[in-house]
């Protein structure tokens, strides 16, 4: 996996002499103390993270928590006082004002919480702000603000102003300007909070359907669980100006590293948010690796179902991809009538599930499926099974991790 | 005078020096504003009534309405028909030409103090100092240094008149949205783009008011600039006080006030992008006219 962003020991310190503030918090002071003793304003502490290329990173804490700051940082709209970060192998800390502003015009775009369009200027000339900055003609850039506005579903609008708009429209033009650029890292500061519920969403799909047509690098701020974990590859929490842990949705919902980040999931039910991939365990279900002679597989396959008493096995090609089901049943009759391809030996009807479907749906298939369920990812690889028993088993053990809590 | 802290006495010897000292520069300073305001008056004194009333109401009538339009006519008429037209013209100019000088320095002064906190706390005060000096005083100096005409009056005019136009800017440019400028620079805007692009587009309603403000300071001032003889309708305001003439007062004081609103109103709409209204709209030929 290649890392888009790799962010080293980042601090933020707000006032008159942060070299001070620096020596204070390595000498172990806390943040409040150094407010009490300087007035000065420690941002973002020591923020060690990496983001990888076409993952929704989403930051997330209470208000307060440095994440603004932290975001802010990634492309020096505020300057950091300490520390490395690097956006493609770059390092952004250390650049010029020049190559800054370069990267800035064709590399980085941004989407803030109060859309913060140009009010003088039409949608069409808005979406194309970034394109007009960097000296792009007037007809490309009016014929690329044009086809992102498309994207957005607001083609019709391009002539109107952004005051006659709605604020669920007014933030698809803020998302339509970040895409004109074609960033290859998009930041998004609680690009949805401003929203009613209805349109956060609607804005939330409309995110991850651009990100099925073409993956982008987002880092993501937000304030609220639901989002971070519909839309979040993984999630950073932040607390005071640290980042105290950062995992995907299941890892921090299976252990959190402490009081803190516990206490965002109080009240919440968890199992809306585990979906198959989190339940779907590799060594549940025997798995085999096809060779050049299918014969022999066979038979080995046969030997090994019956050693562990199954009857039932998944085949996966070496390069992950999943290829089909066999039972000690089809393996047999297989053999008897001298079949030369695995193949031949396949049960019908592999019902194979998508890693992101919610446990609700799953409960629902493998109902009506005794059988142990293959979970594939998005290109068709093997990531585990799912089985009744299993299920059965992840349910309560969330179900004892929320009676806990309360 | 007080001999511990004799103010007045440093000030009064601070102007003789500057002038036994500047080696010409007042001169041409001077010679240079004199020129361009004499300009701006012959030019305006040359144009016949009919040409300035017409640029008046149509001003009136595109920017505000057609009831307006009539009442720049009226004015007009009663400007002329009272025989102060020659001397509205000439104040129009001084005012022209101060507020022109005010706007060239106080824009992008304003520009800097919003940008610079450490400027903004230098020049606060000034302009506070500026605005509440009872007006009067600044016809000394300025009379002193460049002795009497229309140059020192220009000159206090603009001392008067820039403190509006300066504070609006500085006010209007703080005050655009911070998320506005964050996305410009977002987007690779230079400070010079993020200027032009953002927080001057932003700021220019503020501005406008300020520039109407400039303009308005600078019409009282120039009539009190007569006291230092820069012409134009303060002279003979300044006549009727002499004489005690109320009747001369009156007329000549109204030609100010009928100038003043004509400037004002007129001046006022171009800070408000308030949604255009059609021709027919503006000249009340229309039924749905949605001003009400």
């Amino acid at each position: 996996m290649i890392e888009k962003v790799v962010v080293k020991n980042l601090y933020k310190v707000y006032g008159s002499h942060p070299e001070r503030a620096m020596q204070m918090l390595h000498a172990g002071q806390s943040k409040d103390a150094i407010f009490q003793q300087t007035g000065m304003v420690v941002g973002v502490t020591d923020a060690n993270f990496s983001v990888n290329e076409g993952e929704i990173f989403v930051l997330m804490g209470l208000s307060g928590s440095g994440k603004s700051t932290l975001i802010r940082l990634l492309n020096r709209l505020v300057e950091p006082t300490h520390g490395q970060i690097f956006v493609g192998g770059q390092d952004v800390a250390a650049m010029t004002k020049k190559a800054l502003i370069d990267l800035r015009r064709k590399d980085l775009a941004m989407v803030f919480q109060s859309f913060a369009l140009m009010p003088h200027l039409s949608v069409l000339d808005n979406t194309a702000f970034g394109l007009e900055v960097a000296g792009v003609g007037r007809k490309d850039r009016e014929k690329r603000a044009m086809e992102v506005l498309e994207q957005v579903g607001l083609q019709t609008f391009a002539r109107q102003m952004p005051a006659a708009l709605s604020g669920g429209m007014q933030q698809r033009v803020g998302l339509a300007r970040a895409l004109a650029v074609d960033p290859s890292l998009m930041l998004m500061d609680e690009a949805f909070s401003a929203l009613d519920p209805l349109k956060r969403t609607e804005m939330q799909e409309l995110l991850l359907q651009l990100q099925q047509d073409q993956q982008r690098t987002i880092v993501f701020v937000s304030h609220d669980l639901d989002e971070a974990f519909h839309i979040g590859d993984r999630i950073a929490i932040m607390e005071g100006g640290r980042i105290v842990q950062v995992g995907t949705p299941d890892e921090i919902l299976r252990n959190p590293s402490d009081e803190y980040v516990r206490a965002f999931f109080k009240g919440v039910d968890v199992k809306k948010y585990l979906i198959a991939k989190d339940v779907a365990l590799v060594d549940e279900t025997l798995v085999i690796r096809p060779s050049q002679d299918a014969r022999s597989d066979m038979a080995q396959a046969i030997e090994q179902l019956r050693q562990t008493r199954r009857n039932y096995a998944f085949v996966v090609a070496s390069d992950g991809l999943l290829l089909g089901a066999v039972s000690l049943d089809t393996l047999l009759r297989g053999l008897e009538s001298g079949a030369s391809r695995l193949e031949s030996a396949f049960t019908d009807g592999m019902d194979a599930v998508p890693a992101s479907l919610s446990l609700r749906e799953l409960i629902g298939r493998i109902v009506r499926q005794p059988l142990p369920l293959p979970v594939i990812d998005a290109s068709g690889r093997y990531l585990g099974a799912v089985t009744q028993t299993i299920l059965l088993k992840k349910m309560m053990e969330s179900e004892s991790k929320e009676s806990h809590h309360e | 005078m007080s001999e511990f802290l004799p103010l007045g006495e440093w000030v009064d010897r601070g102007v003789k020096f500057v002038i036994d000292n500047d080696g010409g520069t007042l001169e041409r300073l001077g010679s240079g504003i004199g020129s361009f305001t004499e300009g701006v008056e012959l030019g305006l004194q040359a144009l016949p009534v009919s040409v300035v009333a017409a640029i008046f109401v149509l001003t009136g009538l595109w920017r505000v309405g057609w009831k307006f339009g009539l009442f720049c006519l009226a004015c007009c008429f009663v400007i002329a028909e009272t025989g102060f037209w020659p001397q509205t013209m000439v104040t129009l100019a001084l005012i022209f030409a101060a507020t022109f000088i005010s706007l060239l320095l106080g824009l992008p002064l304003g520009i800097w103090v919003a940008k610079s906190n450490r400027m903004a706390a230098i020049i606060r005060p000034t302009l506070d100092f500026m605005q509440t000096m009872p007006a009067f005083v600044y016809l000394i100096p300025a009379a002193m240094l460049f002795g009497l005409g229309r140059v020192p009056g220009v000159l206090a005019t603009v001392i008067f008149a820039m403190p509006p136009v300066v504070r609006l800017t500085s006010l209007g440019i703080r005050q655009v949205n911070k998320e506005q400028v964050e996305a410009a620079i977002t987007f690779g805007c230079t400070p010079l783009q993020v200027l032009l692009k953002v927080q001057i587009p932003g700021a220019l309603p503020s501005i406008m008011a300020g520039i109407n403000q400039t303009i308005m300071m600078a019409l009282s001032m120039v009539i009190i600039a007569s006291m230092v003889g820069a012409g134009g309708l303060g002279n003979d305001v300044l006549a009727s006080i002499q004489r005690l003439d109320i009747g001369l007062g009156f007329e000549s004081g109204l030609a100010v006030v009928l100038l003043a609103i004509m400037l004002d109103r007129i001046t006022e709409t171009f800070g408000t992008s308030a949604p255009q209204k059609t021709w027919r709209q503006k000249l009340g030929l229309s039924k749905t006219d949605t001003t009400a």
